[in-house]
């Protein structure tokens, strides 16, 4: 019998098995169950429920900033700044809380500076049509140096009185034992997944990054999108900055330096496209914890921790090279 | 009543004057041909009806009443519909995301509406089928041919009901068999009481289903005749200026 027409349409090119094993992030996710499994069997360290609390933990302050970067990214842009930002966000909280105001009001003016700043770069970079990676360089200079000015560059470490509210915030363990930090990091992840794949304004931004141009003329409001965009990054590296604060219950001004680096280097492991246009929260996650089983087994392992570098280093490529292998196998 | 009525339409970017005092009238289920050369103002003339542009000078009325737009969004409401020269399309999106770019289905209430996805797939699929283009609407865009791109864009403008529908070079890249198929929509379009204009630098195609044309020349209107008084030499030289004005 002929296929009629109606049946070529509906038929589904891919089965889900096949997006998934095509999938960067799939792959990545592989060799982050390898590398623990290894880890298990070769050290005693490892799989202690110390270490994996450790993990974890520390996972989670790269990967939440990376949540709002892979949203950057998707819409064709990057975000500098968001190390620069934390450390802002966490001076501000600390000021305002040291000056003795209550924990609520040290985390809407911790937030409220996130947003300010967020929409500050994205201002610049929709309205007046500055590169990305100028604005947000500039405000990587720019914040850390006022957390500086509103800090003195002294260390904070007395919040007030609802000191011990910052610390259990930041550094307890309200469920199940599993670290507040890991709590944070998966609610902010599937907001952040529900509102790539389900919403309007997720797939406007997805649309952004494969073509502004379309985007425009179909009556994408390309401009206050791109805006949210930054927004969402700030306000990302801002959370990040205020649990970190509590966990470690001291904020220096160097917190958050160089973070902008691994976080970029999370997301794009975890599959996110820096031309745009591609990425999943989920991938961010996976990227995050790539990069801290890395660091954690180096350690665990006895390899000497300037070796670091080149293990992270080595992932990204690796992780992109394999995308590349895979792109170029379905265009032949 | 006309449909749409364009009184001394200009547009400039900066110190290029890309339309200059261009008026005319479109009547309903009427099938304009537009034409000329390249860089002579034609997408920018379509893009100001359809939204994209605010003219510089001039007015445009639809159905009598003055048609303000600061947003594409905004002529769809009013049924206009385009397909854009470059397609407009997102190569990391679906075909049926694209289709539905910028007015995508939705369920649920309030703040909490969720994309439709089993909808737009449906939707769209429907519009495949009835431009007999084998187009799957849960393919990436990326991976398309000339011919399925082409009917992506075209898709779009099927979503609603169209008073009019713009059409900058739909036939550029696709092949006899769909260019016979694109002709045939424009004939449907027409017989449902909908206004077409097709931009094309094909004669026949012009030739073929419109019901009148129109030659621009360097941002001017030179020439707005009915096809069956005119020839094709008699255009192509009103393109390239060997005849002046009509
Ligand atoms: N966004 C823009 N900014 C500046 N100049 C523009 C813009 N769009 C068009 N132009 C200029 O306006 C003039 C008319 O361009 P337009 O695209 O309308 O021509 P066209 O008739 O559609 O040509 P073609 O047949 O090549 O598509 C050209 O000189 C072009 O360079
Ligand atoms: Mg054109």
């Amino acid at each position: 019998m002929a296929v009629t027409l109606e049946q070529t349409i509906e038929r589904k090119e891919r089965s889900w098995i096949s997006t998934v094993l095509s999938s960067q992030t799939f792959w990545v996710l592989i060799a982050v169950l390898l590398a623990c499994l290894f880890l298990t069997l070769a050290t005693d360290a490892f799989a202690t429920s110390r270490n994996l609390y450790n993990i974890t933990r520390n996972v989670t302050f790269v990967a939440i900033v990376a949540l709002g970067m892979t949203v950057v990214i998707i819409s064709g842009g990057i975000d500098l700044s968001v190390g620069s930002v934390l450390c802002l966000c966490s001076m501000v909280l600390a000021v305002t809380m040291h000056a003795g105001y209550g924990i609520e009001i040290g985390i809407a003016a911790a937030i409220g500076t996130a947003l300010i700043v967020g929409a500050f770069n994205g201002v610049l970079i929709a309205y007046v049509g500055m590169p990305p990676f100028v604005v947000t360089l500039g405000m990587l200079s720019i914040a850390r140096s006022l957390a500086m000015v509103a800090s003195n560059n002294t260390v904070v470490f007395q919040f007030g009185p609802d000191h011990d509210k910052l610390l259990a915030l930041g550094g307890g363990a309200w469920l199940f034992g599993i670290a507040n930090p890991v709590l944070y990091m998966i609610v902010l992840a599937l907001l952040t997944g529900f509102m790539l794949r389900w919403t309007r304004f997720g797939r406007h931004i997805f649309a952004i990054g494969g073509n502004e141009h379309a985007a425009t003329l179909t009556g994408v409001p390309v401009k206050p999108i791109k805006v949210a965009v930054y927004m969402i990054s700030a306000l990302s590296a801002g959370i990040a900055g205020i649990i970190q604060t509590g966990w470690l219950g001291a904020v220096t001004t160097n917190i958050g330096s160089g973070m902008e680096l691994q976080v970029i280097a999370a997301s794009v492991i975890g599959g996110a496209n820096l031309v745009g246009g591609v990425g999943t929260a989920i991938g961010a996650l996976i990227g995050a914890a790539l990069i801290e089983i890395i660091r954690n087994s180096l350690g665990l392992l006895g390899i000497n921790a300037f070796w670091q570098g080149c293990f992270i280093g080595g992932a990204i490529l690796v992780a992109v090279l394999f995308d590349r292998v895979r792109n170029f196998r379905q265009n032949d | 009543m006309s449909v749409l009525e364009l009184v001394n339409v200009s547009k400039h970017f900066g110190a290029i004057q890309a339309v200059s005092e261009v008026s005319f009238s479109l009547e309903a289920g009427e099938v304009v041909g537009l034409m000329g050369d390249n860089g002579a103002g034609k997408s920018t003339l379509v893009k100001m009806i359809a939204g994209n542009f605010r003219p510089s000078h001039g007015a445009m009325y639809m159905e009598g009443r003055e048609l303000i737009m600061h947003r594409p969004v905004e002529a769809r409401q009013h049924g206009i519909e385009i397909v854009h020269q470059d397609l407009a399309l997102c190569d990391n999106l679906t075909a049926a995301a694209n289709v539905f770019l910028g007015r995508e289905l939705r369920r649920g209430l309030g703040p909490f509406r969720i994309l439709d996805y089993a909808s737009m797939y449906k939707r769209a699929g429907q519009i495949f089928a009835e431009l007999k283009s084998e187009t799957r609407p849960r393919d990436l865009v990326k991976k398309m041919s000339g011919g399925q791109r082409q009917a992506v864009a075209i898709a779009r403008t099927r979503l609603s009901d169209a008073k009019i529908v713009l059409m900058d070079e739909p036939t550029a890249a696709i092949s006899v068999r769909q260019v016979a198929e694109v002709l045939n929509l424009i004939r449907r379009l027409r017989d449902q009481g909908i206004t077409v204009v097709l931009i094309s630098h094909r004669m026949p195609d012009v030739f073929d289903v419109a019901d009148r044309v129109i030659v621009m020349r360097r941002g001017r209107k030179v020439a707005d005749k009915k096809i069956a008084a005119s020839s094709p030499e008699e255009v192509t030289g009103l393109i390239t200026g060997a005849i002046e004005q009509v």
